[in-house]
């Protein structure tokens, strides 16, 4: 493992220039994340259609290249998907940054994974692996509507 | 004791980070330890163990002797008056709390005020604030210039009849700002009011003579004086020792103790409840003694050097931005890169053997001043030469690459 592969491409890319990086007009879910240890910042916001669809999916935030970079891909990604699929692919993410060697799910493509793959360079940095972590543990709360801000020294 | 052979004293250089030589440039967070101090807390464990002020048998006594056997070095070296002005606690913040709990408790009522600076660590606030709720206090904050320092005039400004006292740093951790302390303890005597002064940058780094900068308290990180964790001292003048309620209760700090009531100790007892970190202690007197081999006076020198020859080196390469332009700067360099945050420099550093710290360095109040979430800091300690700096600043030119690619 070295930096190269913490420091991919992809993971440049969406750091330096993330998509979705507004605020969702007429938003009607949103919560807050908050990293304490480095002051990482990140506010997701949901539009969920009658069907329970993600119309749209931004944020706004402040942080390090892998917590942007974090926050951008995950929100591509889940644009136009079902409330249900949002909570697998959360679930499945946050197994694969923690211990599993490769995401299960059969909801997005081989295409995808390897994008959200890219992350999986912090397991070799344990203090980073919340960086990565936070947009997700953020989106969570605002499916949840938890008004209670994200932070995450509640994880592990 | 020559400084210029002095990484030799520290076995942590003896190891490898990422199989690079160990470039450690967090000792504003916390020193390494030198062999001695290293030797003495095994030496104490294994040959001389016992608890402090309680048994009559020979360890015991021999223990006693060495615990204070330290609190007499350490006045020594601040210059305090009195052995009983040195208060041993479990670190800097809780030396902070101390004043503010007892200090509070006993001297203030709702409306009062203390003046802070925006330089202080959270340890230097958080402390404070909680007598907000509990007394209805009022915090105000001295403003810093341009250059992220704290003036004199900033602190005259601030103070108002209600201010009952003043807490402010020695040394700023984020800018290195070094506070004319001596000139603002005299313009709170010359109002009344009592100082703290924050020393956790201060002590490591500058001569401190209590006796000749006057203040009422001062606070001392230990593990960032090349002494063990778990240990700070609270220097007091004894008659605010003698004048504030004690702290926290418990065996060693009572005289008489019975169904109807209990008096407390003399000092230094009163504010020692329980028992103490006597290793740390004892192990901290020997971090007295590498001090005193050395000589403050070398040590400032040889930091002052280092710290304008780091100024330069990190000028000198455009994508660097410095923050804070102090005058009189001690061991602290922070600084942002363009489109970097904090926390990828840092990882990419560590690539390298190079230790930093990233973020808020416990200066939110800080960091929301300068607008930056985040900044990264090299600081300096006795072991640091040049070479360390020009390091720094080949793994600062990495970032650029691995990012810019």
């Amino acid at each position: 493992m070295d930096l190269k592969e913490l420091y991919q491409e992809i993971i440049l890319d969406h750091g330096k220039n993330p998509r979705n990086l507004r605020k969702t007009e007429n938003f009607n879910k949103d919560a807050k994340g908050h990293n304490p240890l480095c002051g990482d910042k990140v506010h997701v916001f949901l539009k969920i259609d009658e069907n329970k669809n993600i119309s749209d999916i931004s944020f706004e935030g402040s942080g390090c290249a892998i917590s942007m970079a974090s926050a951008s891909i995950m929100t591509d990604l889940m644009k136009e998907k079902k409330e249900k699929e949002v909570k697998e692919l959360v679930e499945d993410f946050l197994q694969m940054i923690k211990e599993s060697p490769e995401m299960k799910t059969k909801i997005i493509s081989e295409n995808e994974k390897t994008k959200l793959m890219s992350l999986s360079g912090v397991k070799q940095y344990p203090m980073r692996v919340k960086c990565a972590t936070l947009a997700w543990h953020t989106l969570t709360s605002a499916m949840n509507n938890s008004q209670e801000e994200t932070n995450t020294e509640k994880f592990d | 004791m020559n400084i210029n052979n002095i990484k030799k004293q520290f076995p942590i250089f003896n190891n490898k980070v990422h199989n690079n030589d160990l470039v450690y440039l967090d000792s504003a967070n916390s020193s390494q330890k030198p062999q001695m101090v290293v030797d003495r807390i095994y030496d104490f464990y294994t040959k001389e163990f016992s608890n402090v002020g309680r048994s009559v048998h020979y360890l015991a006594v021999a223990a006693t002797n060495l615990y204070e056997n330290t609190r007499t070095m350490m006045q020594k070296y601040i210059n305090a008056k009195d052995p009983n002005e040195i208060v041993f606690t479990k670190g800097a913040t809780e030396a902070i709390n101390l004043v503010a709990n007892t200090f509070g408790q006993k001297f203030l009522n709702e409306g009062d005020e203390i003046l802070l600076t925006e330089l202080e660590h959270h340890s230097n606030y958080v402390p404070w604030h909680y007598l907000r709720k509990l007394k209805g206090v009022k915090i105000n904050f001295a403003e810093i210039n341009n250059d992220g320092e704290i003036t004199i005039e900033s602190i005259e400004k601030s103070i108002t009849p209600k201010t009952k006292m003043i807490a402010i740093t020695h040394l700023s951790n984020v800018t290195g700002a070094i506070l004319p302390i001596k000139e603002i303890t005299s313009l709170a005597h010359s109002k009344n009011i009592p100082i703290l002064i924050d020393g956790c940058q201060g002590a490591p780094h500058l001569k401190l003579d209590m006796q000749d900068i006057d203040c009422d308290f001062y606070a001392i990180s230990c593990h960032k004086m090349y002494g063990p964790t778990g240990l700070g001292v609270l220097y007091a003048k004894k008659k605010w020792l003698d004048a504030l309620p004690p702290y926290q209760g418990g065996g060693g700090m009572i005289r008489e103790v019975k169904k109807e009531g209990i008096s407390f100790g003399d000092l230094p007892n009163k504010y020692e409840a329980g028992t103490m970190a006597t290793a740390q202690v004892i192990a901290f007197g020997e971090s007295i003694k590498f001090l005193n081999q050395i000589g403050i006076e070398n040590i400032e020198k040889h930091e002052s050097e280092l710290t304008k020859y780091g100024e330069e080196v990190l000028r000198k390469n455009n994508s660097v931005k410095l923050v804070g332009n102090p005058k009189n700067k001690g061991s602290v360099l922070s600084f942002t890169l363009d489109g970097i945050h904090a926390h990828d420099i840092a990882t990419i550093l560590d690539e390298d053997g190079v230790a930093i710290r990233a973020g808020h360095h416990c200066c939110q109040i800080l960091h929301d001043k300068l607008g930056l979430s985040a900044t990264a800091r090299a600081s300096l300690g006795v072991y640091n030469t040049k070479d360390d700096l020009d390091k720094l600043n080949e793994s600062i030119n990495k970032c650029r690459k691995i990012f810019d690619r």
